[in-house]
């Protein structure tokens, strides 16, 4: 029997290396049949965004995602579970997020990598604010109502 | 027993401050009475705090709704909706 899997959670403002983070949860071991990676990218929103910068609450921030990923790995048979979060300025085509699942069968580990994206957008305190390429500030970003609804169809009758 | 407040986002920018340590008036015992009671500090909070069923609520680092007591809360923040990921 494995140990229980402790979730590997991460805010930073430097870039992450999707296969270097894959490698880390598959090295030295033979059990995992499927790993799925979820990456967000900065758009350019048709040339009009300059940047996105990504305030989020210190502490906090860490803690909700580890709440959540401890959820995934309570509800879904995983191996390893990994999210990351930048913060700070962001260019268009740079990362923003990143979640790896792994898990014996593809199932869990799409559904759990779905999971973790979905309440992390409604859950963990980041906050977006837009600089457009014509210098102005383009405000901040609107939570929208899709995500509350993306993160509701997961909750289980208790 | 002050209670430092925190702010973030737009939440932060009107209010012009990101944090403050502040004395609860009695009869304060809610998030919903908390809201109440800043939002009548002065403009830059009735700016903040225009809608206050927008405004999410953490106490000591996890969401609350705004009927939850805040007895005993060392840190509370106040920020909009959030739009990670």
């Amino acid at each position: 029997m494995p140990g229980a899997v402790v979730p590997t959670v991460r805010i930073q403002a430097e870039d992450f290396d999707v296969a270097a983070e894959i490698a880390k949860m598959t090295q030295g071991r033979a059990d995992i049949g499927a790993v799925v990676t979820f990456s967000g990218l900065c758009r350019d929103e048709a040339g009009r965004l300059a940047a996105l910068e990504l305030e989020h609450y210190p502490g906090m921030a860490e803690v909700e995602i580890g709440r959540i990923a401890a959820e995934a790995v309570h509800r879904w048979p995983l191996q390893g579970i990994t999210a990351i979060h930048r913060h700070g300025r962001i260019a268009p085509g740079e990362n923003i997020v990143l979640v790896v699942a792994a898990s014996t069968h593809r199932q869990a580990a799409f559904e759990a990598a779905n999971f973790l994206m979905d309440y992390l957008k409604s859950r963990a305190p980041f906050w977006k604010k837009e600089h457009h390429t014509d210098g102005s500030e383009g405000g901040w970003v609107d939570a929208k109502e899709a995500d509350d609804e993306a993160a509701s169809r997961w909750k289980q009758a208790n | 027993m002050s209670t430092r407040l925190i702010y973030f986002a737009w939440v932060r920018e009107r209010i012009g401050k990101p944090q403050e340590d502040v004395e609860l008036p009695d009869g304060i015992e809610t998030v919903a009475d908390l809201l109440r009671w800043l939002k009548s500090r002065g403009e830059e909070y009735e700016h903040a705090l225009q809608y206050p069923d927008v405004i999410r609520v953490a106490i000591n680092q996890e969401h609350v709704e705004h009927r939850e007591k805040i007895s005993g809360a060392r840190e509370i923040a106040l920020f909009p909706p959030m739009t990670g990921g």
